[in-house]
């Protein structure tokens, strides 16, 4: 098999070619462009002038609205992290008991994830500040109520999903195991800190994973709920990086600076978590 | 005696689980309504006056706020261009799946089967894209396409098909990695040529890896805002997110009423598709779960 689909070259055409092609339109081209043009000043590419680190030392001198989006996405994501796991969690634990109604109930817990980011956006702006109005105020009033918005966006989008993961999880820990404990004189805090939680661990190092890496991604509900109002205050990164592209004259090369950062930080966090997953598996 | 006892001690506890089930059942009942509520609002909404809706989204259309189905008839029949981006949507995210399932089944196999320098390379590259966010690239890639012409429904799936190969040919190959290549080579003797076999022997094996990516990959297109945001031509050619965002940008006053009923038609379908297909949607996000 191997020899044939080596020796003739009509294999390497239809089989592994399209994809390539695509894959350096789609992804090879601009990321080298990218990194390229992060050194750049320009306004359409063409005009492309090589200016070293500049636009980088103008991140953090002519701008501090990414350090800010920084801390802001950092700090949402890591509370969003924490909040839907934990939430997620307790309820996987209680819809894997046999109680009426869990399939039903799984089923509404995951089907926010149909709906895409602007949709969900659109949603909650509508609901918060349908509430907010009844104090006088809007989402976009104060920083805060986009920060908590979001929350409560995230959390109401994502606990199904990982939900889901976590119901496999759980469903592969042996009940014998738990019956076994229990006959030793464990009582239900002991079996689920001793035995159900060291048993799911990969499910809650993929789930943290997920909604950290989420969290910092984070742009069509950013841009749909709030916009970064007021005043920049609740801009995330990829918002920030966007409307250095589009919202900002002269600010493309920053912007694409900004965006190397971000892509090294988010490999950072994929990096680390590969490496705290393997040192587990290893164990 | 004894034994009586211990039945009924076994009994009570039954009864007693019985009635923590209930209270279990009761409890994630309330939760489930207040976890629906946000949709079920959309669909009040869409049948009220607009500036109802931003005045209080949580009331019920009564004979004042009322419109009855105007909101959906302006949503379907004027400017906006709710209905050609339904087509629009439908038919990026089709045609981008088919597109992606074929070409990166097809690139995995070959990939997985071949052991040289640049399968190696373009395997590990594939891996590589999975952690790179979209802004690393938007800018960049809006040019490039720009240039290439890849701006209209029928062709921006190539860009799918390079921006969304790696999740794709991680997952398949993955799967192809764990089936012994014994039944091709069966099948070569046979007298299969490699297309065949693809077709005929390793494919049909695949089929599970090809709804859960497929699945994954429908999700991930049909609810894209920024690629194609940023790549078709959008004076021309809108997506339901663009056109959902679109009704609430910068020009004049929001079209609540009609951003409600284009949401309930966008939503009703999806839900309805979700309910039926439940199972592969479950199993296409725990096997997509597995990656990173």
């Amino acid at each position: 098999m191997e020899k044939t689909m080596k020796k003739n070259p009509l294999y390497f055409c239809l089989f592994l070619l399209p994809t390539l092609l695509a894959f350096m339109i789609g992804f090879v081209i601009p990321f080298g462009m990218g990194i390229y043009l992060s050194l750049c000043d320009f306004n359409t590419v063409n005009d492309a002038k090589f200016v070293g680190v500049e636009n980088y030392m103008q991140i953090f001198q002519g701008d501090d609205t990414f350090v800010h989006s920084f801390w802001f996405t950092a700090l949402f994501a890591v509370i969003s992290t924490v909040a839907i796991n934990v939430i997620a969690f307790m309820v996987a634990v209680l819809l894997t008991k046999n109680f009426g109604g869990t399939n039903l109930f799984r089923t509404v817990f995951f089907m926010p994830n149909l709906l895409g980011g602007v949709l969900l956006g659109t949603i909650w702006k509508v609901l918060l500040n349908g509430v907010l109005v009844m104090f006088k105020e809007t989402l976009t009033t104060k920083g805060v109520y986009g920060f908590i918005g979001l929350l409560i966006l995230i959390i109401w989008q994502q606990v199904g999903y990982m939900m889901i993961i976590y119901v496999a999880g759980l469903q592969g820990v042996s009940d014998d195991l738990k019956e076994a404990a229990r006959i030793d004189g464990a009582n239900n805090r002991q079996i689920l800190f001793k035995i159900t939680i060291p048993l799911v661990m990969p499910s809650i190092s993929m789930c943290t994973f997920l909604s950290i890496t989420n969290g910092f991604k984070l742009f069509d509900q950013n841009l749909t709920l709030t916009g970064g109002e007021p005043m920049h205050n609740t801009e995330m990164l990829a918002l920030n990086i966007y409307n250095s592209f589009y919202d900002r004259i002269g600010w493309k090369g920053v912007g694409q600076a900004k965006a190397v950062i971000f892509f090294l930080l988010v490999g950072l966090i994929a990096i680390v978590q590969l490496k705290l997953t393997q040192s587990k598996e290893a164990d | 005696m004894e034994s009586t006892k211990k039945l009924k001690t076994a009994d009570e506890i039954k009864i007693k689980r019985k009635k923590s089930d209930i209270i279990f059942t009761i409890v994630f009942s309330i939760i489930s309504v207040f976890w629906v509520y946000p949709l079920i609002m959309v669909l009040i909404n869409s049948f009220k006056e607009k500036m109802y809706i931003s005045l209080n989204p949580f009331s019920l259309p009564d004979a004042e706020s009322s419109v009855g189905l105007a909101n959906y008839d302006q949503a379907v029949n004027t400017q906006m261009n709710f209905m050609a981006g339904m087509w629009n949507s439908l038919v990026i995210t089709v045609l981008s799946v088919f597109l992606i399932l074929l070409c990166t089944s097809m690139c995995a196999y070959y990939v997985t089967r071949v052991n040289t320098w640049y399968t190696k390379v373009f395997y590990y590259l594939c891996l590589f894209s999975m952690i790179v966010p979209f802004q690393m690239i938007m800018f960049p890639l809006s040019k490039v396409t720009d240039v290439l012409q890849l701006n209209t429904p029928y062709v921006i799936p190539i860009v799918y098909l390079g921006f969304g190969a790696g999740t794709a040919m991680f997952m398949f190959g993955n799967f192809l990695k764990s089936i012994p290549p014994d039944i091709e080579e069966a099948a070569m003797i046979d007298g299969c040529d490699p297309i065949k076999t693809f077709f005929l022997v390793v494919l049909p094996i695949m089929k599970p890896t090809v709804i859960s990516v497929g699945i994954l990959e429908t999700m991930w297109i049909w609810n894209d805002y920024l690629l194609p945001y940023l790549v078709l031509k959008t004076r021309l050619y809108k997506t339901v997110p663009i056109v959902v965002q679109y009704f609430q940008g910068g020009y004049g006053r929001v079209e609540w009423g009609a951003i409600m009923a284009s949401m309930v038609i966008t939503i009703t379908p999806i839900v309805i598709l979700y309910l039926f297909l439940q199972k592969y949607i479950i199993k296409g996000v725990l096997s997509g779960a597995v990656k990173g």
